[in-house]
């Protein structure tokens, strides 16, 4: 399978203009490059710049230099340093990400919360609806919570909640940061298996796995990750 | 992708006196886009804004407006008459007091139905029929409709507001801290409001605030100003996750956390 994100020469450095200019180098010449059906699990110490390369791929950290490119709308998109409305496109319709965290909209119902990425790809809202309420169900969350907010439910809760969110439309290449931290056992194998079988049929998976039961399941392939300089 | 900006300033200056408010802003706005102004009270949000939306007259630089009939427009070439009928049938302005956007001497439904009239509605039944699902939407009792915004809260008259700019189906809303100084229980119901009205009617509007947080629910894109000019700018995200400039640092990391 050709791949469908390309990574090559990324350089990502922080300038702490607090701390004098201090510039912290974190990702050095970074290659990698994943087909569809692949999870690559980043591999490295605490530290060593997995989250940074992983939301440079989705666009929120900016790098210095480099070349992030994906497949969008049967065409190669350059995403390092991309317009905004070019990042946003790729977003709705090509690359999801899934964080430990939920950022929690006052009042918005679950469902509506989970639905959302769907409307916004033009599903009916009780097509929306009725997948986000599969979702739910599939990953634990009871019946009697899908009307409320998600503010109040647990840490486990809401990051299923986001999870549901996140894997709600199909997107063909996903990244995942720690998908099942705060997660209990069930729960976590049910998220195994929904992310098993996006990449059984066909999605481009990059995730960080601190668990490694988690990254035996899921990793076709590790990618090491080390700052530079490091001993590897 | 739509091929064509909604809004397009080039280079725009405004000066009070020896002060220079606002210097060389350049930006497209695309339709179905959030633009946020970020920066501190007097960094120029608001003199930037009123000059997108006509208010003010540059001292340099132009605005242009894809109308939905007429074309690309100079917002700032047209002449008053004309600059007035695009602010009452494509635009919305809403101001931080809402006592500047309503009419406080007539009536909730009359606030809302004058907007509809504006626009050539005539027939008095449909235009309270209209006025009355408006108010709804917005969460304020129907049996309020014949009561003045005087006696209303604040948090009250900033959702009729909303509901009168936003009742003509207007292509572009400019809004100018529209949960300022209202508290805080108030603010997440607006905030709620207007980003699920933005998404519903896929509004394309230029925000300015203050708030941050704000900025990060309601915001696509963020321009940051400082001392007048735009000092950083792109996805809301990556300006708040990932700030570049001195400025932007020190302003995300003077964020308090709850």
């Amino acid at each position: 399978m050709l791949p469908v994100l390309r990574v090559s020469g990324l350089n990502k450095s922080f300038v702490m203009h607090a701390q004098g200019g201090l510039a912290l180098r974190v990702l050095e010449d970074v290659a990698l490059s994943v087909a569809p059906g692949e999870c690559v699990a980043l591999v490295g110490p605490s530290g060593a710049g997995k989250s940074t390369l992983l939301r440079s791929l989705y666009g929120n950290y900016r790098p210095q230099s480099g070349s992030i490119r994906i497949r969008h709308r049967d065409a190669w998109v350059e995403l390092a340093n991309a317009e905004p409305r070019t990042t946003l496109d790729v977003r709705r319709h090509t690359l999801g990400f899934v964080s430990q965290f939920l950022r929690v909209i006052p009042r918005v119902a679950t469902v509506d919360v989970v639905a959302e990425p769907m409307l916004r790809l033009g599903a009916t809202p009780e097509e929306a609806r009725h997948r986000a309420e599969f979702l739910l169900g599939l990953l634990g969350i009871p019946a009697r919570l899908w009307q409320l907010p998600p503010a109040t439910f647990s840490g486990g809760e809401q990051q299923r909640v986001n999870i549901a969110r996140s894997l709600i439309a199909d997107y063909p290449v996903l990244l995942l940061d720690e998908p099942t931290a705060s997660l209990d056992v069930a729960n976590r194998d049910g998220v195994i298996d929904l992310i098993r079988q996006r990449r059984d049929a066909g999605a481009a998976i990059v995730g960080i796995f601190h668990d490694v039961a988690v990254r035996d399941a899921l990793a076709t392939r590790l990618h090491n990750v080390a700052l530079p300089g490091a001993q590897t | 992708m739509s091929d064509a900006p909604l809004l397009s300033a080039r280079s725009v200056t405004k000066r009070f006196g020896g002060r220079t408010a606002c210097r060389d802003v350049s930006f497209d706005l695309w339709p179905g886009e959030v633009l946020g102004i970020v920066g501190e009270s007097g960094s120029g949000k608001t003199t930037l804004l009123n000059c997108l939306a006509g208010r003010l007259e540059p001292d340099g630089g132009s605005v242009a407006y894809e109308t939905a009939s007429m074309g690309t427009v100079d917002v700032h070439g047209l002449s008053e008459a004309r600059r007035r009928l695009l602010a009452r049938t494509e635009w919305g302005f809403v101001n931080q007091d809402a006592r500047d956007g309503l009419r406080m001497g007539v009536s909730a439904g009359a606030n809302i139905g004058e907007r509809l009239m504006a626009i050539g509605a005539r027939h008095y039944g449909e235009i309270r029929g209209t006025a009355s699902d408006w108010l709804t939407r917005v969460e304020i009792d129907l049996d309020r409709l014949d009561d003045r915004p005087t006696t209303f809260s604040g948090g009250m008259c900033q959702r009729l507001q909303i509901a009168r700019n936003l009742v003509s189906s207007p292509r572009l809303v400019f809004m100018d801290e529209p949960t300022g100084g209202l508290d805080v229980s108030v603010q997440a119901r607006i905030l709620d409001l207007l980003r699920g009205l933005v998404e519903r009617f896929h509004l394309s509007a230029v925000l300015v605030t203050h708030d941050l947080g704000v900025a990060r629910l309601l915001t696509h894109r963020l321009m940051v100003m400082q001392g007048g000019a735009v000092i950083e700018q792109g996805l809301t995200d990556q300006v708040l996750d990932d700030p570049q400039h001195a400025y932007t640092q020190m302003l995300v990391a003077s964020i308090l956390p709850v």
